[in-house]
């Protein structure tokens, strides 16, 4: 399978990746690391007429803490987010589950945000921890909260000409901790069903934050948010992330398909939410 | 184990030879069939129907002509000038070549372009148009076969409704006595999912045809070179001394590389036609969606047994979903394969079997993925069923087992259905297995776990397989006998060439068929180069499926090496100035019987072959020999899984697999424990995750890695091998076949698996592939 | 569009169209046929391919995106002094049938010795999960990565 012609542009810069988005218009394309997008043409359900290969761009690897952040550059494939030191919690957890290692080699962080893929892991792990997506474009830099950002199933707000540069992840200060629960029917395999869950404990081990949301089981990437209420200002228990997970799983409408009938992934859901939030609960006390 | 009885240097049977294969394959420099790059080599691409039933009204291929780069499209019409638009299937039956009058299944071939690039080729695809009527599809052979369902084959002859073919064998009436004195009957119906071989590399051809000179030198991903250039100059026409059938390097074959394809026949037509040569390799996505599905059976089986738990009869319906098409690479005479071994390794007076295939909008196949003829649906469903009457009748599967099975002095053994098993000793394999495993211990702790409220189970498969087709009085396909051959050609400096008619597609034929000559003549087995797959370089034989290159090939190389070491003593006599008679042949020594200092050696012999014989022989050392196997050959095993179970969503996990395989004599027990470990992941894999499935439109799920499931080392399980060696009493090296055990053998083990997990409550059945969504189900519903 | 990769050393400049993928280009333009293919969805590995010293699946990568890298076939594993140590544990350990997915597993398996001398099963089983076999079943894939490990360890301690 190959994919139909195109035109190649190598940007050098920011500022001339998206110059030349412009000047593409609606057939342009951003070219990060390729994992989606490629075999996407490959098997000819897209068919841009102008790529613009980011790759090249300096200063968009970097991993690192800054003012309370963990901040995600364009071009930080997965593979560097699961070496790096400075995740914590869900996303660290996430990380050795997207994709496959060879994947991970290529694919970015960045790419799969702005993908918007459903099954997509990032932005679930992005809805709980509450992180911002920096964009770029003709007319300067923005910073979009990802709930606003994530907009339908391969849909996001992001601007036609607007390249996502990074990702900002607020660090908790205080105890926290999380988990990413994925089920997967195998390596290389996108979610069955996967729960991303965030929670920060105050000095008395009550929540002060929570995030919940949910992988593959809507057409979008689902933050639960009246569970995150629920769980807010309450002591970690079993009875009280089983409240939770009746929620999630009620926030949750899963489609009959190869992977398992609606009921099973409802169920999943609920499981993986109580494991999750667990586990989380568990990662905070020992912080 | 024997022990070997060659010294390693010779590397005869029993050693664990290095393979010669290797040496190229990790440089880089194997040949498949895509790395074939002959001088102005055009590239193929097939337009597929997008719909699984449609009346084909037009196709306009005008605007696919004009892309530069584009030399030829090809429609059925084209096709049908030269009378190729439709050709013979393997079972007997007509499969389109490009679909003239409908489509009929999701992925059937309608057009092909010919480009200068494979690029190019793939963008004409897109400019072809083509004019669909859509039809109702078919997609369930339940349906297919009720009355008024719309007749999927109209344009064959005769045919009325979408009936494949029935089959029926055994004694109905010894069958019906048997269940009139049974205690209680035991029901199990089950589905063996649609599954795929999925050899790594795919299929392909490059079709290299001389209009001047006529000559055809096909390059293919062919299990059977010689089968295929038969068929070929039958379907094409062709005379069969121009006919030359390559296989190069295969990355993998499971059966998927038997049959002939559409792709094939266009792309020599092509080269025919254009005058240079064509070469088209399947995408994954063609390999899945329209070549060489397996499987796809719809078994109901029933066991009549005692309160003690004896076996008294089998009676099994069965019907199979043949897709658009049948095209089972099947023996003529035996239209549901060899799926009458259903008997298993149980001794019982009565079977009574009863098979109908039906017609869908599906692709065709019924290939035997990695097994022999629909034995691995066979063995499922006995070993399937034997676990629910134990559970039925209230005693451990294990002594269910030991119960009925055919002891060792039984053998050679007559099943109910006419197989004569050669030999075996079951209650050793099992017992065996199980102590291994700790079976006792492992019963215990399951006790403990439910009383935890956690799931555990441990499945039990003793498969009995029938490999090594076959006896000519038997078996054919397409009316060719299912013998094979060696050809044996010993060098005046004592190196040797042998040449087969099998074709190694990762088995490591080069290696252990060496090691066969070596174990006669004594010749270093790193001496002998072996060759196969060139039909212009090696005698005629079916080729390498249904593990059949060892019981068939195997004793055809055993032979031919006799008939030379018979020569040679003569030749060493001569040498020695001694009696024929009194030659002794040993590790390539030839000495005097009672004066072990008076000796030649093999290749001492070699030489005077072609320098020195004795009066009236004939100058060379060479023969060939085309075995014509007395039965086939029977291997079985026994294999334990221990499974955990998560209650909470299905999702289970191998803790431990123990698989006891014997299969004769091993020729290089480290490639036999290869086939094994290889076997047992695609036998996990389709009890777990790999399987083919359809939409209520016919769309294929499953027509790509994403959706069609290969299990890769993290899901694969650990698994520990144990061996037993009884030999085949009638083989000459007491050889048995290997490659398709442990895929025959193992879903039923990892299915009873977890079936036993949740068997306490009161679940019986849960089809393959053992999703979690359907584990959790089952639980759900029973509690 | 001019590219220029070094593959197993040396340098290779061509033009080529932007939509070719580096898998191809190594395959039919430099005819190094080694680097296999073996699915449309980025999922089997049989073109993994070292770029800069990471294993890619050369399928889902453009020749253009490969412009000035250094890339490693299964052709460039071998060097002045003999074969890998991968390629011989291969052979040792009976790690390949067919052979279809070895070249990429090889690469996989040399580049996570590069980094973790003493992988252990599970370390080798993660590291070849992008990677399908589907022959051998994995063990003795993952037996002849940690071969290889064990006498570059050796070799190593020992010099
Ligand atoms: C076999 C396989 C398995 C996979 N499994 C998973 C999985 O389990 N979970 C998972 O989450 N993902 C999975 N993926 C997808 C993978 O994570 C991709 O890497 C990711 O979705 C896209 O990132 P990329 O850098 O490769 O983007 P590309 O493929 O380069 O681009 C994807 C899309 O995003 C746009 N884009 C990319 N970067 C930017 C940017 N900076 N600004 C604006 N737009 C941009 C592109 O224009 C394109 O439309 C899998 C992929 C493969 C091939
Ligand atoms: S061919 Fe590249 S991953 Fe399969
Ligand atoms: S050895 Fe055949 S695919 Fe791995």
């Amino acid at each position: 399978m190959f994919p139909s012609r195109f035109d190649l542009v190598v940007a050098q810069t920011v500022a001339e990746a998206v110059e030349a988005k412009v000047d593409a218009g609606e057939g342009g394309r951003f070219l990060a690391g390729g994992q989606s997008l490629i075999p996407m043409m490959k098997m000819r359900v897209a068919f841009p007429e102008t790529l613009i290969d980011i790759n090249r761009i300096a200063g968009l690897d970097a991993i690192e803490r800054s003012n309370g952040h963990l901040q995600v550059g364009a071009l930080v494939r997965h593979a560097d987010v699961v070496a790096s030191d400075a995740t914590f919690g869900a996303v660290a957890a996430a990380a050795p589950w997207v994709a496959d290692p060879l994947v991970r080699n290529r694919g970015t962080m960045c790419g799969s945000v702005a993908h918007c893929d459903p099954e997509g892991d990032w932005n679930s792990v992005l809805l709980a921890t509450g992180a911002d997506v920096i964009a770029q474009g003709p007319s300067g830099e923005r910073s979009i909260s990802i709930a606003d950002f994530v907009d339908g199933a391969f849909t996001s707000t992001l601007g036609e000409d607007e390249l996502v540069v990074g990702l900002r992840i607020p660090v908790p200060s205080g105890r926290s901790g999380g988990a990413y629960l994925k089920l997967e029917r195998k390596i290389g395999d996108y979610a069955t069903v996967a729960v991303a869950s965030h929670l920060e404990l105050d000095d008395s081990g009550a929540i002060a934050a929570a995030g919940l949301a949910l992988t593959s089981v809507n057409p979008i990437n689902t933050k639960v948010a009246d569970a995150e209420v629920l769980l807010v200002g309450q002591q970690p228990s079993e009875e009280l992330f089983a409240e939770a997970a009746e929620l999630a799983a009620a926030a949750a409408e899963p489609r009959d398909d190869v992977r398992g009938t609606a009921a099973w992934k409802r169920q999943v859901v609920r499981t993986y939410t109580k494991r999750g939030l667990a586990a989380a609960a568990q990662q905070a006390e020992g912080s | 184990m024997v022990a070997p009885t060659t010294p390693a240097e010779i590397g005869g049977i029993g050693h664990s030879v290095q393979r010669k294969e290797d040496a190229r394959l990790i440089e880089g420099q194997g040949n498949f069939l895509d790395d074939i790059d002959l001088p102005n080599t055009l590239h193929m691409a097939i337009l597929r129907s997008p719909l699984a039933h449609a009346r084909i009204n037009g196709i306009d291929s005008e605007a696919a002509m004009a892309l530069d780069g584009v030399l030829a499209v090809v429609t059925g019409d084209l096709m049908d000038q030269h009378g190729l638009a439709w050709m013979p299937t393997l079972s007997g039956d007509t499969q389109a070549v490009l679909a003239t009058d409908k489509v009929r299944y999701q992925g059937q071939e309608v057009a092909a372009v010919i480009a200068t690039d494979p690029y190019i080729a793939t963008d004409a695809l897109e400019l072809i148009e083509v004019d669909y009527e859509e039809l109702p599809p078919i997609t369930t052979p339940q349906q297919s076969l009720e009355e008024g369902a719309a007749l999927i084959r109209d344009e064959k002859e005769g045919q009325t409704d979408n009936l494949a073919y029935t089959w029926e064998t055994g004694d109905q009436g010894a069958t019906e006595e048997a269940f009139a004195q049974a205690d209680r009957v035991v029901t199990l119906e089950t589905h063996y999912p649609r599954s795929h071989p999925a050899p790594l590399e795919t299929c392909g051809i490059v079709a290299d045809v001389n209009s001047v000179t006529g000559q055809a030198t096909i390059y293919m991903t062919s299990q059977a070179p010689h089968a295929h250039r038969t068929l070929f100059a039958m379907v094409a026409g062709l005379p069969e001394q121009n006919i030359r059938i390559v296989s190069p390097d295969i990355g993998g074959g499971f059966g998927n590389k038997v049959p002939i394809y559409p792709g094939y026949v266009v792309a020599t037509a092509a080269s025919l036609l254009i005058g240079q040569p064509v070469k088209w390799v399947e995408s994954r996505t063609e390999n899945l969606i329209s070549t060489g599905f397996a499987r796809d059976y719809y078994m109901k089986g029933e066991l009549a047994v005692t309160d003690e738990g004896r076996i008294l009869g089998l009676r099994v319906d069965m019907l199979s979903d043949q897709g658009a098409f049948y095209s089972d690479a099947q023996p003529t005479q035996f239209r549901a394969g060899l799926f009458h071994v259903v008997t298993g390794s149980y001794d019982f007076g009565a079977a009574h079997i009863n098979c109908k295939g039906a017609f869908t909008n599906k692709a065709p196949g019924g290939v035997a993925y990695r097994c022999s003829f629909r034995i691995t649906e066979a063995s499922y469903l006995i070993e399937r069923l034997v676990q629910t009457a134990a559970y039925e009748v209230g005693i451990d599967p294990a002594e269910m087992r030991l119960r009925n099975f055919i002891q060792p002095e039984q053998f050679p053994y007559e099943t109910a259905t006419g197989f004569v098993y050669d030999s075996g000793d079951y209650p050793t394999a099992l017992r065996t297995a199980m102590d291994e495993v700790g079976y006792e211990d492992l019963r215990r702790e399951q006790a403990e776990a439910r009383a935890e409220g956690r799931l555990m189970g441990i499945g039990i498969a003793h498969f009995t397989e029938a490999v090594g087709a076959g006896p000519s009085r038997t078996y054919d396909i397409a009316g060719l006998k299912m013998i094979d051959s060696a050809e044996l050609r010993v060098h005046p400096t004592g190196k040797a060439i042998l040449k087969l008619g099998v074709k190694t597609q990762g088995q490591g034929h080069e290696t252990t068929f060496a090691q066969i000559v070596a174990e006669v003549l004594g010749i270093p087995a790193n001496d002998i180069k072996v060759e196969h797959g060139d039909t212009d370089h090696t005698p005629y034989g079916l080729g390498t499926y249904a593990s059949r290159s060892t019981p068939v090939g195997g004793a055809a190389t055993a032979v031919v090496a006799r008939k030379l070491a018979d020569k040679s003593k003569k030749i060493a006599a001569h040498l020695l100035e001694a009696a024929d008679e009194d030659i002794e042949l040993a590790s390539g020594v030839f000495s005097v019987a009672g004066s072990p200092d008076r000796s030649v050696t093999i290749q001492d012999v070699a030489l005077a072959a072609y320098t020195n014989l004795p009066e009236g022989m004939e100058y060379g050392l060479d023969d060939v020999t085309y075995y014509d196997p007395p039965n086939l050959t029977y291997p079985y095993g026994s294999y334990i899984v221990v499974v955990e179970v998560d209650p909470d969503t299905g999702v289970w996990q191998v803790q431990r697999m123990v698989a006891l395989d014997d299969c004769g004599v091993r020729i290089n027990p480290m490639i036999v424990e290869g086939q094994i470990c290889g076997g047992l992941t695609e036998g996990f894999a389709m009890s777990a995750m790999q399987w083919i499935t359809f939409d209520e439109d016919g769309n294929c799920i499953g027509a790509n890695f994403m959706d069609y499931l290969v299990p890769t080392a993290w899901e694969t399980p650990r698994f520990e091998l144990l061996a037993t060696e009884v030999p085949s009493p009638h083989h000459p090296i007491g050889a048995k076949g290997v490659g398709e055990s442990a895929t025959v053998g193992s879903p039923a083990a990892f299915v009873n698996a977890v079936i036993d997990a949740v068997a306490h409550l009161g679940v019986r059945n849960i089809d393959m592939p053992v999703l979690p969504d359907r584990v959790w189900a089952a639980i759900d519903e029973a509690s | 569009m001019e590219i220029n990769i070094t593959i197993n050393g040396s340098d290779h400049a061509s033009d080529v169209e932007p939509r070719t993928l580096l898998v191809d280009h190594i395959r039919r333009t430099v005819g190094l046929t080694g680097t296999h293919v073996g699915c449309d969805t980025t999922s089997c590995g049989a073109c993994t391919v070292l770029m800069d010293g990471t294993p890619v699946k050369a399928c889902t990568v453009l020749a253009a995106q490969a412009d000035g890298s250094e890339v490693t076939t299964v052709e460039g594993l071998k060097g002045a002094d003999g074969l890998h140590p991968i390629q011989s544990a291969f052979t040792d350990d009976h790690g390949l049938q067919c052979g279809f997915c070895t070249p990429g597993m090889m690469l996989v398996g040399a580049s996570l010795i590069a980094e973790n001398p003493d992988p252990s099963d599970d370390d080798v089983r993660w590291a070849i999960s992008g990677n399908l076999c589907r022959c051998t079943g994995y063990i003795n894939i993952v037996k002849a990565i940690q071969t290889a490990a064990a006498r570059v360890a050796e070799s190593s301690n020992g010099s």
